[in-house]
């Protein structure tokens, strides 16, 4: 295969990636969030206690990251199917991805939630403040720096689980790697691929530790 | 302002209870300094978390400038909103100032302006001039990880009072600060006591904190209050506990042939030079073995041990002059004499004074910190005694 022969794979299979990867991780975020700093909230000693709710919460998110994704993917395509209307390609893949990223994230967000310093909440309690303002004005301002650490973990996650759906003709990166490389034995062409990744990876690591950065320097002493 | 009756929380674990409160009946009075003092697991801080029923009382109940919180609905955490709207109007102050370190320091003070409903136009006015009541008006736009701990505590102080509240609870608000900023920030309560005639409530286990701004103050211990009045009175009690942890005064007692007198000093008679007096007017030699002499809201209060020649009987006379100068006299070694100042027992759990300075230092030595905090106060207390 010649440059000019792959520059044009490589760019739709790039973009690809990224476009599974955002919507994935937006439907990730949304749901993981609640569903994280429910099961602080719902704990016991939390403002919620509801230990049923909470030992619920805990089965989904333990069955759901405990599960091979590729395993996950082929369950969910008859699911995929009814959703987006076939189990084929990019847009098809954003439901098993978004799916096994919102447990791998809620649990993210349960950490960085427990860090909080219990005493802000109590604060919060005696200034007449509810759940709602616990949640909204102390746990997730406090625990920002860490849920956008947790955020870029799960969106590197998201890229290696999206070069898995190349496997079931998913798109994006991994599909051509698959393809492409495996298939048709163009060794360098999954070398390239891999590097591609490689950048993507970096560049999205990089990027969250710059944001962490800025979020975290005004909780040191320095300043 | 705040009143209690028979307040009792019991912590249930799976197989076993834990009274932290066992029948607290206090009375805070509008405009006052009241504090509770005590060791760690005394109960005090589940006293306070009580009174804005942070913690629910298992029975009791608790009332704040008329209202009976305890009969507002809702669990510590998941209070309806009359309780919640409750709590807003009292302050509330902590040992690690829990503020939230995602904030500017007014952000900080703004939010329970936010939790009120206020504009933003107000919150920033409000805010502002709460920061320059506590003297940070220049730190506004600081995040408190700039702060030094003085500086946080008044944060926190600022933001206790953007609900305007008439009543302030201090959850050992200075037991993290050194003893200079300390000072500084039981400074700015008492001023606020005084300008805007707050009421605080604090707990403490530093007798200097009691003795530097407290107007009355209670002593807890098994989640008992032990004893409970003005400071003033407190000290002119014989025998009273508090007021010998308030003023431990050291030194050994009842070497033979000599008598050893614990004066009490209070109000009209801290000013009067009564020992020298008693030495001239019947010729005796007086030592003074120890001495703990402080202002307390403005009086100068304290005790003192001294030493007199001779056995008790030979000092029948200078003990009733010393009386007569209206001190409070007591005698550790003589306790069992009858008549001699000591207390009947009074009902108090621990023992009763009756060896008042060494009662105090075997509780001390048990307890740490508290005992020994007050130890070396009397230490200094004693050059001003002695001068």
């Amino acid at each position: 295969m010649t440059w000019e022969e792959m520059r044009p794979l490589l760019e739709q299979g790039t973009i690809d990636t990224l476009y599974m990867t955002f919507w994935s991780t937006l439907v990730a975020v949304l749901g993981g969030l609640p569903l994280g700093v429910l099961l602080v909230l719902t704990d016991r000693g939390g403002p919620l206690q509801n230990l049923p709710l909470n030992r619920v919460i805990g089965v989904v998110v333990n069955v759901g990251r405990s599960l091979p994704f590729i395993i996950l993917m082929v369950a969910l395509i008859p699911v995929t199917r009814s959703i987006v209307g076939t189990a084929i390609g990019p847009t098809a893949a954003i439901v098993p991805l978004a799916i096994g990223a919102i447990p791998f994230f809620a649990r993210l967000v349960e950490t960085a939630v427990r860090e909080v310093d219990h005493g802000l909440v109590e604060a919060a309690w005696a200034m007449g403040g509810g759940t709602w303002t616990v949640v909204l004005k102390v746990l997730l301002p406090q625990a920002l720096p860490s849920l956008v650490a947790g955020l870029t973990t799960t969106v590197i996650a998201v890229i290696g689980y999206s070069a898995m759906a190349g496997a079931v003709g998913g798109g994006g990166l991994g599909t051509l790697a698959l393809t492409y490389g495996y298939q048709r034995f163009e060794h360098g062409f999954t070398l390239i691929t891999v590097a591609v990744l490689v950048l993507v990876v970096t560049a999205v690591q990089l990027l969250g530790d710059g944001a962490v950065r800025l979020l975290a320097r005004r909780t040191r002493t320095s300043g | 302002m705040i009143t209690t009756t028979d307040l009792t929380k019991v912590y249930r674990s799976r197989d076993r209870e834990v009274t932290a409160l066992d029948g607290v009946s206090l009375h805070v009075r509008p405009g006052e300094v009241f504090g509770v003092i005590g060791r760690s697991g005394a109960g005090k801080s589940t006293l306070i978390r009580c009174l804005n029923l942070l913690e629910r009382p298992t029975s009791g109940t608790v009332t704040v400038d008329g209202v009976d919180l305890t009969a507002l609905g809702g669990r510590g955490h998941r209070a309806r909103r009359p309780l919640r709207q409750a709590r807003a109007r009292i302050g509330m102050i902590f040992q690690h100032f829990n503020l939230l370190s995602s904030r500017t320091v007014k952000g900080n003070v703004e939010l329970p302006l936010e939790i009120l409903g206020l504009g933003r136009r107000e919150r920033s006015r409000k805010a502002l001039e709460l920061l320059d009541l506590v003297g940070l008006a220049d730190k506004a736009k600081a995040y408190p990880a700039q702060l030094s701990g003085g500086q946080k505590q008044r944060v926190g102080i600022a933001r206790a009072l953007a609900g305007d509240p008439k009543v302030l609870l201090s959850d050992e608000a200075t037991s993290a600060l050194d003893p200079e900023t300390t000072r500084s920030v039981l400074g700015l309560l008492r001023d606020l006591n005084r300008q805007l005639g707050l009421t605080i409530l604090l707990i403490t286990h530093e007798m200097d904190v009691v003795k530097t701004v407290c107007d009355s103050a209670a002593l807890m211990a098994e989640g008992r209050i032990v004893e409970s009045g003005a400071v003033s009175e407190l000290l002119a009690t014989p025998g009273s506990r508090l007021a010998h942890e308030l003023f431990p005064v050291g030194g050994p007692q009842g070497a033979a042939g000599r008598t050893t007198v614990d004066l009490t000093f209070h109000g009209a008679t801290a000013g009067d030079p009564v020992v020298s007096r008693l030495a001239r007017t019947h010729g005796i030699d007086v030592s003074i073995v120890g001495a703990a002499l402080d202002t307390v809201g403005g009086h100068q209060v304290g005790r003192m041990r001294i030493e007199l020649p001779g056995t008790f009987e030979d000092n029948v006379l200078a003990i009733g002059f010393l009386r007569e100068q209206g001190l409070t006299v007591e005698l550790p070694a003589q306790a069992g004499l009858p008549g001699q100042g000591a207390p009947p027992p009074d009902g108090a759990p621990p023992p009763p004074p009756a060896s008042g300075r060494t009662a105090a230092a075997g509780r001390a030595g048990e307890a740490g910190e508290a005992g020994e905090g007050a130890e070396t106060v009397g230490a200094e207390g004693a050059e001003g005694g002695a001068a």
